[in-house]
C-alpha cells in the first residue's frame, strides 16, 4: 500500500473519531447546562467544554464569552476551528476524497453523504445536532466494518480510531476531574454526581455502567470503567489493546515489525497491571497528562514507522 | 414516458451523480469547486452498421498518429517528403529533443487517442480534433452507462445495447502490453495524477480503481539508479508502466520546469534507459495540435497508403497568406480558434458574435496569424434532448477512445457531449455542455 494512502486513511477515521467526540462533548455541555445552577462552578459549564476541546485561547479570540450559542458555533459550525465538527468531517471526507481507490463506495457514500448533508444543517437544535454527528460517525464505522477488505488499510484505519479515542476518552475524563468540578464543590456531592452521571452519558456508557458496577457512582469506579475496564469500548486499555492488535496484525502481514509495535504492546503490559486505586492515590490528572504524551509518541512512531509524509 | 416523468428521472440521475461524488472542477470561481456536468437523459443511438465504418475510421487515424509520432523523433520522412513543414514539427513547443531517437516499446507513443468528431449528415463525419496526450471523460462514458442501465433496465432489456464495460479492464491490458524493457514478471502499473484538486481528479480515481492499480501523485514515487520506486508502507516497490494524467512540462522538474512540484525527479533518465513506460510518450503532443491536425489526412496516405476514411472539417491556417486574407474576409460566418487553445476557451463564433467582438478578434488574429485557426460553421446533427421545456434538439459531438499498444481496441461508444444552450455549438462542459450516454445497437 502507499505510505500516502495508509496516511490517508488513518485521517479518514481519527478525523471522524474526533467529529463524533465534538458531539459528544457538546451533548455533555447541554446536559450540564440544563442542571439548575445550585454552585458558583456552574456559570463556567460551557468554558470548560471549550477547554475540553483543547481550544480556549482561539475561542477566546473569537468569540469572548462562552455560552450555548456560540459554543455551538465553535464546536460544530466554525470552519476556522480546525476541531470543530464542520472541519473534522470536511477533513474526514477529504481525506477519503485524495484515496477514492483505496476505501469502498460504502464508505464513501457514507462520508460523501455526512458531508453533503452536513451542509444542510442549520444551528439551533443541539441535541438533534448532535445525534445527527453520532449517528453519520456510526454509518462510516458500520460501512468499514461491513465492506472494507480486512487488510492492512483496515489496520491503518483501525489506528486512526483507536490513538484518537484514546487520546479522547482520556480528555473527556482529564475534564471531568480537573476542570468541571469545581474547588469548592465536595466531592461526591449531587452535582459532582450529575456530571459523573452525564459523563459516562456522553459516552454513552451509562447502561454498560449499570450492568458492569450497579448504581454505584464512586470515582474509582468510574475512573476504573473509563481506564481499565477492557469491555468498555471507550476505555484507555480497550483502545490500548485495540491499537497493539492492529499493530500486531500489520507486523505479521508485511513480516517486520517497527518500533511502533514494540511500543505499544509495552503499553499494553503496563496498563493491564494497573491498579485503579494507585492510579487515584498517585494523581489521576497526572497520570491522563501522561497517557496523553504516550498516546502521541505512538502516533509519531506509526507515522514513521510505515513512512507517512516520507517525501 | 411523459414529461414529469423525465423531470423525475432526471433529479433521481443528478443526486445519483451526486452520491457517488462524480464531479468536476471549475477554476477560479471561488466557492464550491466541485460541479456536476449536466446529464441528459435521451442516449445517441449508432447502429452497429454506422458504428463499423466509425470504429475503421478511428482506428485508422490512430494509427497515422503514432506513425507520425515514430516518424518525426526518427527519420521524419514524412518532412524530408515535403508533406509537412519542418517548422510546424520541429518548433512546435510540444516537440521534445531529448525523445529523438528513442524507441518506446512497440513503438506506441499515443497510448488513447480521443477522436472529437461531428456528424453533419446520414454517413457523414468530421474530425474536430485529435487528442494524443491525455484525453479526459472516459469515466463518464462508463459513469453515464451504468446510471442508464439503473434507471431504465428495461430498455437495456430489449434494445441490445453494444457494452462498454470491459473499458478499463482494455486499458489495463494495453498498458501492460507495453512494459519496459527492464520490466520482468507481472508489469506493476500506476495512474499518475497532479491530485484530488486536479479538475479531472475523479476520472483518474475511477481509472485506477477499474483497472486496480495504485493511483499515485508525483510525491509517492521516486528514482533510484534507473529504475522507478514508488512509496509504500513495506518500503519502496518498482513501478514499471505510469499513465500519466500530467502534462509533459510537469513530469521531471530535473528535465522540465525546475518549479513544477507534480513530477519525479529523474524520471526522464529512467523512462530513455528504458527503465519506465511513460503511456502517453512524452512528445506526443506534437501530433495534436491543430496545426499539425489539418496534415492528419496526408499523414494516412503517406504511412497507410489508404485514403481517409473520416473527414477533416475544411481549415484555413491564418499562418498562411492567402488563408488568412480569406479569414479576416469571413470572420462573421467562420469559427476561429487558437491553435494551441484547448476546451472551448478563447475561441470565437462568427455567426454568434457581435461587430464588436469580431472586430476585436480580428486584432487579435492579424498580431499573430500564425496562432490561429479557422474552420466553417457545419450544419452540425442534432439530438433530441431534454430541456426545460421538453425534449428539443441540441448539437452533440463525440469522443471515442482509441486504445494503441500490441493491438488497436475500441470499445462501442464515447462520450457525447451536448450544448445545452438552443443554437449554441459549444459542447464543452467548460462552457455549460452537458453529456449524455452514446449506444451502439447491435443489428
Amino acid at each position: 500500500m502507499l505510505s500516502r494512502t495508509a496516511e490517508n486513511l488513518f485521517w479518514v477515521t481519527r478525523y471522524m473519531e474526533r467529529a463524533e467526540t465534538m458531539a459528544r462533548l457538546l451533548e455533555v455541555g447541554y446536559r450540564i447546562a440544563l442542571m439548575p445552577s445550585t454552585g458558583e462552578g456552574n456559570r463556567s459549564d460551557w468554558e470548560s467544554i471549550i477547554a475540553a476541546s483543547g481550544d480556549e485561547g482561539a475561542f477566546a479570540e473569537a468569540h469572548g464569552v462562552a455560552d450555548e450559542k456560540s459554543v455551538e458555533h465553535y464546536l460544530m459550525f466554525d470552519s476556522e476551528n480546525p476541531s470543530s465538527i464542520a472541519s473534522c468531517i470536511a477533513r474526514a471526507r477529504d481525506n477519503a476524497r485524495i484515496v477514492r481507490t483505496a476505501v469502498t463506495s460504502e464508505v464513501w457514500d457514507a462520508l460523501n453523504s455526512t458531508f453533503q448533508e452536513f451542509k444542510q444543517l442549520r444551528p439551533g437544535n443541539l441535541p438533534e445536532l448532535c445525534d445527527w454527528t453520532k449517528k453519520r460517525a456510526a454509518s462510516v464505522r458500520g460501512s468499514i466494518e461491513s465492506t472494507q477488505l480486512q487488510h492492512d488499510g483496515y489496520d491503518f484505519m483501525n489506528l486512526g480510531y483507536y490513538l484518537e479515542r484514546a487520546d479522547n476518552t482520556a480528555r473527556l475524563l482529564d475534564v471531568k476531574y480537573y476542570v468541571l468540578l469545581p474547588t469548592t464543590q465536595r466531592v461526591g456531592g449531587s452535582v459532582d454526581n450529575y456530571q459523573w452521571i452525564t459523563l459516562l452519558r456522553s459516552l454513552s456508557a451509562l447502561r454498560s455502567f449499570h450492568w458492569t458496577y450497579g448504581g454505584d457512582y464512586s470515582p474509582n469506579k468510574i475512573a476504573h470503567f473509563l481506564i481499565l475496564n477492557k469491555t468498555n469500548p471507550r476505555s484507555l486499555l480497550h483502545c490500548v489493546e485495540e491499537a497493539s492488535y492492529h499493530l500486531n496484525r500489520l507486523a505479521r502481514a508485511y513480516g517486520q515489525s517497527t518500533r511502533a509495535q514494540t511500543q505499544a504492546n509495552a503499553r499494553l503490559a503496563r496498563l493491564a497491571e494497573a491498579r485503579v486505586d494507585d492510579v487515584i492515590a498517585d494523581g489521576l490528572h497526572e497520570f491522563l497528562g501522561e497517557f496523553i504524551a504516550e498516546n502521541a509518541i505512538l502516533g509519531q512512531s506509526v507515522a514513521d514507522g510505515y513512512l507517512f509524509g516520507s517525501n | 414516458m411523459g414529461p414529469e416523468d423525465l423531470e423525475l428521472k432526471k433529479a433521481e440521475a443528478e443526486a445519483m451523480f451526486r452520491r457517488i461524488g462524480i464531479t468536476f472542477a471549475v477554476y477560479g470561481e471561488g466557492g464550491d469547486t466541485e460541479r456536476l456536468i449536466p446529464f441528459d437523459l435521451v442516449p445517441r443511438l449508432f447502429t452497429s452498421y454506422e458504428w463499423s465504418r466509425l470504429e475503421r475510421g478511428v482506428k485508422q487515424r490512430a494509427e497515422a498518429l503514432n506513425c507520425f509520432l515514430r516518424d518525426v523523433y526518427h527519420r521524419a520522412e514524412i518532412v524530408r517528403a515535403g508533406r509537412i513543414p519542418a517548422e510546424l514539427v520541429f518548433r512546435n513547443a510540444a516537440f521534445e529533443p531529448s525523445v529523438v531517437g528513442f524507441n518506446p516499446p512497440e513503438g506506441v507513443f499515443s497510448h488513447i487517442v480521443g477522436i472529437d468528431l461531428v456528424r453533419t449528415s446520414a454517413d457523414e463525419f468530421f474530425v474536430l480534433e485529435d487528442n494524443c496526450r491525455t484525453p479526459s471523460g472516459v469515466s463518464y462514458m462508463l459513469e453515464n452507462r451504468e446510471i442508464m442501465m439503473r434507471m431504465f433496465p428495461d430498455l437495456f432489456r430489449t434494445m441490445r445495447v453494444a457494452p462498454v464495460e470491459d473499458y478499463p479492464d482494455q486499458l489495463r491490458r494495453t498498458l501492460a502490453s507495453v512494459a519496459p524493457q527492464k520490466c520482468t514478471g507481472d508489469p506493476n502499473i500506476v495512474v499518475l495524477t497532479p491530485g484530488s484538486m486536479n479538475s479531472a481528479y475523479y476520472e483518474h480515481s475511477f481509472l485506477a480503481d477499474q483497472m486496480g492499480v495504485e493511483l499515485v501523485e508525483g510525491q509517492d514515487l521516486f528514482v533510484e539508479g534507473d529504475l522507478l520506486f514508488m512509496r509504500t508502507t513495506r518500503g519502496p516497490q518498482r513501478v514499471d508502466v505510469i499513465y500519466r494524467r500530467i502534462d509533459d512540462p510537469f513530469l521531471d522538474p530535473l528535465h522540465f520546469r525546475p518549479d513544477s512540484m507534480l513530477g519525479i525527479p529523474g524520471l526522464m533518465n529512467v523512462y530513455l534507459t528504458g527503465g519506465v513506460s511513460i503511456c502517453s510518450a512524452p512528445g506526443a503532443g506534437v501530433a495534436d495540435d491543430k496545426a499539425i491536425y489539418t496534415y492528419v489526412p496526408d499523414m494516412i496516405r503517406f504511412y497507410l497508403g489508404e485514403e481517409p476514411i473520416l473527414k477533416n472539417v475544411p481549415t484555413w491556417r491564418c499562418g498562411i497568406p492567402e488563408d488568412l486574407k480569406y479569414v479576416l474576409a469571413h470572420l462573421p460566418e467562420l469559427v476561429v480558434k487558437e491553435v494551441h487553445g484547448s476546451g472551448g476557451y478563447g475561441m470565437l463564433v462568427g455567426p454568434a458574435s457581435t461587430k464588436e467582438q469580431i472586430a476585436a478578434y480580428a486584432e487579435r488574429i492579424k498580431a499573430n496569424p500564425a496562432e490561429f485557426i479557422a474552420q466553417p460553421t457545419l450544419s452540425l446533427s442534432t439530438c433530441p434532448t431534454f430541456v426545460d421545456q421538453g425534449l428539443a434538439p441540441r448539437h452533440v459531438d463525440l469522443r471515442p477512445y482509441c486504445l494503441v499498444g500490441k493491438q488497436v481496441t475500441l470499445v462501442p461508444g464515447g462520450l457525447t457531449r451536448v450544448a445545452l444552450r438552443e443554437g449554441s455549438l459549444v459542447v464543452n462542459s467548460s462552457q455549460g455542455g452537458g453529456v449524455k450516454d452514446t449506444w451502439v445497437i447491435a443489428d
